[in-house]
């Protein structure tokens, strides 16, 4: 990143030289976030999936354990959840760097999310379908992998793509472990020029240009997906 | 928006006038050129294949659908329009409201306010919109309730009721408003065969009272020989034959008519 | 473990995130009525202000609101201040609250059925007393459960304000850690025991809120609710 050295006191409340020059910057920083949104969702989708299928086990030691788990996720904040896994899993002998931190507390902490979806899409496969597997005398796996989840995974598509937009707004967090990110970068911007104004107030603008239409289309796919399966 | 409806003198013998009323949702018209005269305490009972326009009779009076042209009077009051400097123009909520007190309506899901007991469903609307005091609309509740043989489910909420229970207490909250027009929309189609006859029993004993008058959408072609006036067949928009019940029933003029009656009787 | 003078630092802390939540979920509340209510106006215009604030205040996202409201805002107004911290804090949570909370009221509301309208209307009850006695009443009990879960997100959300150095829990936790960090302790803590009590706190919280709306929902539903066909 280039260092902007200026007179930042001299200047206006406002500065549009200083708004352009950073944008660069501060766009490059909202792609580090929108890649730590995309790798973070992969492992939330796919950590999700894991533990509904943990949480409906039979086996009560490895289904209460996992609702425990999920709500304790679910009911505490993920800055905390990222110190937690930056600054105390090293004195485990885990020493993850800062992107790779940032990327596995959101994958984690919205798997917390994505389980419950999962979840409600799998017990809105009827019963008859379970009935039909049994009937025909379907293996177990068969029966999870060719008929449940077929059924049950395209009506979490809409709920998975809410998180997607939600985890983009939590990304950002990245900046309190000093995880590359839009936000990071802006607070580099202020303490260099000492100059606030423009760095957050163009990241804000940037920001609503990705999340907004994101969330219209998540909505968009909602309604003309969403409404039929049910 | 003025219109070039010409007014009509109200006449003493016509509660409900409609004129020349039409109405479209979208390509589908659903009445053309619609005009229709009710007297004073007479009970008229509309059939008419679904989707007719029969019901939306019944929601235009009741201002839930507002025609696209046309008039409506109740009881020599325009109810859509009012006068300013003799001609007559849309009429504002104000108005609407003044003549749409004459009128209640009941619903073929009875719509009762689930979070209220049958006692308060009959005294919200007294209460609220004909000032009354909460003591005279327990009781003016309470003897309606009475009337339609619900004198001990005062304290339940509709949840609590049957289908037929709940439709008496409809009739019932309607009642309260003590309209001079009460209109029925197929009111005992959502209900249990068996729950039928208690609600076409309340309607027997309102229509033989005499005095209020009815209009019911119904396909109960007993209730209609017994206690209506008139009956209209309704199709496409518009009334294709009235009389008396017996001239209806027994020998309708049109084929459509015929048919009809056979589906519904034979069903 | 901690001392008591460090779990004493966390519980002040939490006092300050409690504050915040507090606040910020008064703000949410009336932005989410005012802004709730308003989407469901017949006016076009009054429609699209609503629509308008709930994308910014959903898309722009708690974080980049805050960092925003504490650090361009306050210059841009010329009230740096006036605007300290927990102000800020209280602007941006409530705010990104209301964007969510709006659309918890108009979806309770439009969740009431159709039928209920043409009731009111067949017994000539004017617009307000429909909306207070008759959708209102109905939609609440709609709203409660949804609203819950905001409220819980809003104080998860606090912990944000540590970013911009309001001592709450979360900050209070992070300064434990660079002070053991530092050798300001001859037995220092470890992280795990610092991190690990602070999200117990926050757990705790989010079960009593959790807890609270359960009990609201008992209680504005009612036995009417239960028999509910």
């Amino acid at each position: 990143m280039r260092v902007v050295v200026a007179q930042a006191s001299q200047r206006g409340v406002w500065d549009w030289d200083f708004a352009l020059e950073i944008l660069p910057d501060i766009v490059r920083g909202l792609w580090q976030t929108v890649q730590a949104t995309l790798l973070g969702i992969t492992i939330g989708m796919i950590l999700g999936l894991v533990l509904a299928l943990l949480r409906r086990s039979g086996v009560r030691l490895i289904s209460w354990p996992t609702a425990a788990v999920i709500e304790f996720i679910r009911g505490t904040p993920l800055l905390v959840q990222l110190f937690f896994i930056f600054f105390v899993l090293p004195s485990f002998g885990i020493t993850i760097g800062a992107f790779a931190s940032l990327v596995i507390g959101l994958g984690i902490h919205y798997a917390a999310y994505t389980s419950e979806s999962y979840r409600a899409g799998i017990e809105n496969v009827v019963r008859g379908q379970w009935e039909a597997s049994v009937a025909l005398n379907l293996p177990p796996a068969t029966t999870w992998t060719r008929i449940i989840l077929p059924q049950a995974i395209p009506t979490v598509i809409p709920a998975l793509g809410n998180y997607l937009v939600a985890m983009f707004k939590d990304a950002p967090l990245g900046a309190g472990i000093s995880a590359g990110g839009v936000l990071l970068v802006a607070n580099s911007i202020r303490s260099q020029t000492l100059r606030g104004v423009e760095p957050y107030t163009v990241m804000g603008i940037l920001f609503l240009v990705v999340s907004v239409p994101a969330a219209l289309f998540v909505r968009y796919l909602e309604r003309k997906y969403g409404y039929e399966r049910t | 928006m003025a219109t070039r409806e010409p007014e009509i003198t109200p006449a003493a013998d016509v509660m409900v006038r409609m004129n020349q009323i039409n109405l479209s949702f979208g390509e589908n018209h659903v009445l053309r050129d619609l005009d229709l005269n009710v007297a004073p305490g007479e009970k008229v009972v509309i059939i008419g294949p679904s989707g007719s326009g029969k019901t939306t009779i019944l929601r235009v009076i009741m201002t839930l659908n507002r025609p696209n042209s046309g008039t409506v009077e109740i009881d020599g009051r325009h109810l859509y329009h009012e006068k300013n400097n003799g001609q007559l123009v849309d009429a504002g909520e104000k108005h609407i409201r003044a003549v749409r007190t004459d009128v209640s309506m009941v619903f073929q899901h009875f719509n009762l306010f689930p979070h209220m007991t049958s006692i308060e469903n009959t005294m919200l609307a007294p209460i609220k919109v004909l000032g009354l005091s909460k003591e005279e609309a327990r009781e003016r509740g309470a003897n309606l309730l009475e009337m339609v043989g619900l004198g001990d489910k005062y304290n339940q909420y509709p949840g609590e009721l049957s289908g037929g229970q709940k439709q008496r207490v409809a009739i019932a909250r309607s009642l309260a408003m003590r309209p001079k027009v009460m209109l029925f929309d197929e009111v005992t189609s959502a209900l249990d065969p068996e729950l039928v006859g208690e609600v076409l029993a309340v309607l027997t004993d309102l229509a033989k009272e005499g005095t209020m008058t009815m209009m019911l959408v119904t396909h109960e072609m007993g209730f209609a020989s017994e206690a209506a006036d008139r009956v209209l067949m309704f199709d496409a928009g518009n009334v294709l034959e009235e009389g008396t019940p017996e001239k209806i029933l027994r020998d309708p003029e049109h084929k459509r008519t015929q048919r009809f009656l056979k589906a519904v009787l034979s069903h | 473990m901690l001392s008591g003078n460090q779990l004493q630092a966390l519980l002040e802390g939490t006092w300050i995130t409690v504050q915040v939540f507090v606040f910020a979920a008064i703000l949410g509340t009336v932005l989410s009525l005012i802004f709730g209510v308003m989407g469901l106006s017949e006016s076009r215009l009054l429609r699209a202000i609503s629509r308008t604030y709930v994308e910014v205040a959903r898309g722009a996202s708690a974080i980049v609101l805050l960092i925003w409201a504490a650090f361009a805002l306050p210059i841009l107004l010329g009230i740096p201040q006036v605007i300290g911290p927990l102000l800020a804090g209280i602007i941006a949570l409530g705010i990104n609250m209301g964007g969510y909370g709006a659309e918890v009221v108009r979806g309770g509301i439009l969740s009431v059925p159709r039928g209920q309208t043409e009731a009111s209307i067949a017994l000539n009850l004017n617009a307000g007393d429909r909306l207070r006695h008759v959708i209102l009443p109905q939609a609440v009990v709609l709203m409660v459960p949804p609203y819950g879960n905001l409220n819980i997100e809003v104080m998860k959300g606090t912990s944000l304000v540590a970013l911009i150095a309001l001592a709450d829990l979360t900050f209070e936790a992070q300064n434990l850690r660079v002070q053991a960090g530092g050798g300001v302790f001859e037995d220092p803590p470890s992280t795990a025991a610092i991190f690990g009590t602070a999200l117990v706190i926050y757990f705790i919280l989010s079960q009593l809120i959790a807890l609270f709306y359960r009990w609201v929902e008992g209680r504005v539903g009612g036995r009417w609710h239960g028999a509910r066909t």
